[in-house]
């Protein structure tokens, strides 16, 4: 069965919604969303170092968005603002990954396969990473549900119930590491934010608790990985870029249909 | 004793927040913290919850004593869906009856379905309220529990904590700026502005000189001072008839 490139395909893209969209959702919670974008543009420098020093492209991935991470955390609140450290952060390490790349001469690849993801190309290697990591990160969020939740409402409340905010930001910050380096060959550097952010945005309107959020985002995350390679196969699109097509339509649909729906519940209730 | 503060100081820096402070927390007190805005109270606040180490001096707490906190004005994204019953289970582990119980102490027996976005100020404050209570603790820590809310509900607010009290016997600290809208409910009364300036009964604390230096009812203002105060009084034997 996993000989099949489809599969295996699927397989992937189901492994990398189920957990980028709860994550996801503390992303969207929290606010990173920029942090997220950041962590993911430094990725480009993890493969070039992977590359260069020929190591797994997970591991030199996933230590370069930690260390991504961590400098910009440790950074805030010194005399920058948040978003204008994430700015510079984001777009030179990017940058610096692209001309990284470059000077690896001996090395034939492929940039685009690492800045749009090549999910077509996934092997049964990289399904056991793939799916090892993002059983990692599902089981980081869930053992740390409590902790993560209250200390992203309000972290004095936290602290007050025992628990430690810093601690729990880092665990949200190699988990987001962890989801960045397998999504790579997903979805690519440029998209990755999208997994994260879009399918959880979409549950939004279905949720009235933080759990059943999560949920519906793992369940949309993954539905729109499916039928976007679906439709990437039938229209011949690149398949990362269509999936992520897929997940913004859905979005802009749930959010129109809402719309119309409670406006006019919303007439019908005062004539 | 529930907690000992001897020589307490914190410093951020080279700036020194809060310097100096003893006092102690007795079982069942009623106490209120005053200062103006800076003066260091929230930071003490944070120091006994343990958010903030202090840079010398001690602070002993009673072991096994458990701390309900009430912070100041909370804000919730309205990206996070909440409902009142799952904000009042986190961290989880309260049987469905605990936690009406807890709302029905703190006055809000029918808000569970609710979203806490769709919450009024004082609903939210009463929902925070009720959270803390849900421990049993022992101390009741509460910061500006009363931002934002009208006069009416603050004094609602205070006499919902003096019921608590009664009815479940812990003690509780409260932070606030404004002394006559504590003072029927409080048993004593902590003046800081960066060190202790002066303590006692509220009576005896809203006559001192150091209090109302710090609050600029000097010399100048004491006609205007003395006016208010004694339309003050009037109101309340107004109010007590």
């Amino acid at each position: 069965m996993l000989d099949d490139f489809l599969v295996r395909a699927m397989l992937a893209s189901v492994g990398v919604a189920v957990a980028a969209a709860p994550l996801g959702c503390f992303v969207i919670w929290r606010r990173m969303a920029y942090f997220g974008d950041a962590t993911a543009h430094a990725a480009v420098l993890g493969v070039a170092l992977s590359l260069a020093l020929s190591m797994p492209i997970f591991a030199g991935v996933l230590v370069v968005c930690l260390l991504m991470a961590i400098t910009v955390s440790s950074l805030s609140g010194r005399g920058f603002a948040m978003d204008t450290l994430l700015g510079v952060a984001s777009h030179s390490s990017l940058a610096i990954g692209l001309v990284a790349v470059s000077f690896l001469s001996g090395v034939r690849i492929d940039l685009m396969s690492y800045l749009f993801g090549d999910i077509l190309a996934v092997g049964k290697m990289d399904l056991l990473v793939i799916w090892g990591g993002a059983l990692i990160v599902l089981g980081l969020i869930v053992w740390r549900w409590s902790g993560l939740l209250l200390s992203t409402l309000n972290p004095d409340l936290a602290l007050a119930s025992g628990f430690k905010p810093k601690q729990e930001q880092f665990i949200l910050t190699i988990a987001l590491a962890i989801v960045v380096a397998v999504a790579i060959k997903v979805v690519g550097v440029l998209l990755i934010a999208a997994m994260l952010i879009v399918p959880a945005a979409t549950a939004r309107a279905f949720s009235h608790t933080p759990e059943v959020m999560a949920i519906i985002a793992a369940c949309l995350g993954a539905f729109c990985g499916l039928s976007g390679l679906q439709a990437s196969y039938s229209f011949d699109t690149p398949t990362g870029p269509t999936i992520v097509c897929v997940s913004a339509l859905l979005f802009i649909i749930t959010n129109l249909v809402l719309k119309i729906f409670r406006s006019s519940r919303f007439t019908a209730s005062s004539t | 004793m529930l907690i000992e503060c001897e020589n307490l100081s914190v410093h951020f820096g080279k700036r020194i927040v809060l310097g100096d402070i003893s006092f102690s927390i007795n079982p069942k007190e009623i106490l209120t913290i005053l200062g103006p805005n800076g003066s260091g109270k929230t930071t003490l606040f944070k120091t006994i919850i343990g958010a903030l180490q202090p840079s010398s001096g001690m602070l002993r707490k009673k072991p096994g004593l458990r701390i309900g906190y009430v912070p100041q004005r909370l804000h919730i994204d309205e990206t996070l869906p909440m409902t009142v019953r799952r904000f009042m289970n986190l961290p989880g582990g309260h049987s469905p009856s605990a936690v009406a119980d807890a709302l029905t102490n703190a006055g809000v027996p029918e808000l569970d379905k609710q979203q806490i976005m769709d919450l009024s100020g004082g609903q939210f404050q009463r929902v925070l309220l009720a959270r803390a209570l849900l421990g049993h603790p022992d101390l009741l820590l509460l910061d500006e529990a009363t931002q934002g809310l009208d006069h009416r509900g603050s004094a609602d607010f205070y006499r919902q904590i003096a019921t608590v009290r009664e009815k479940l016997g812990c003690a509780i600290v409260m932070i606030s700026h404004e002394l006559h809208v504590v003072m029927r409910q409080t048993d004593r009364v902590i003046c800081i502005n960066g060190r202790i300036c002066c303590q006692g009964e509220p009576e005896i604390v809203s006559n001192s000189p150091e209090y109302q230096a710090l609050f600029g009812l000097d010399e100048e203002n004491e006609a205007l001072y003395l006016h208010s105060n004694n339309r003050h009084t009037n109101v309340k034997q107004a109010s007590y008839a």
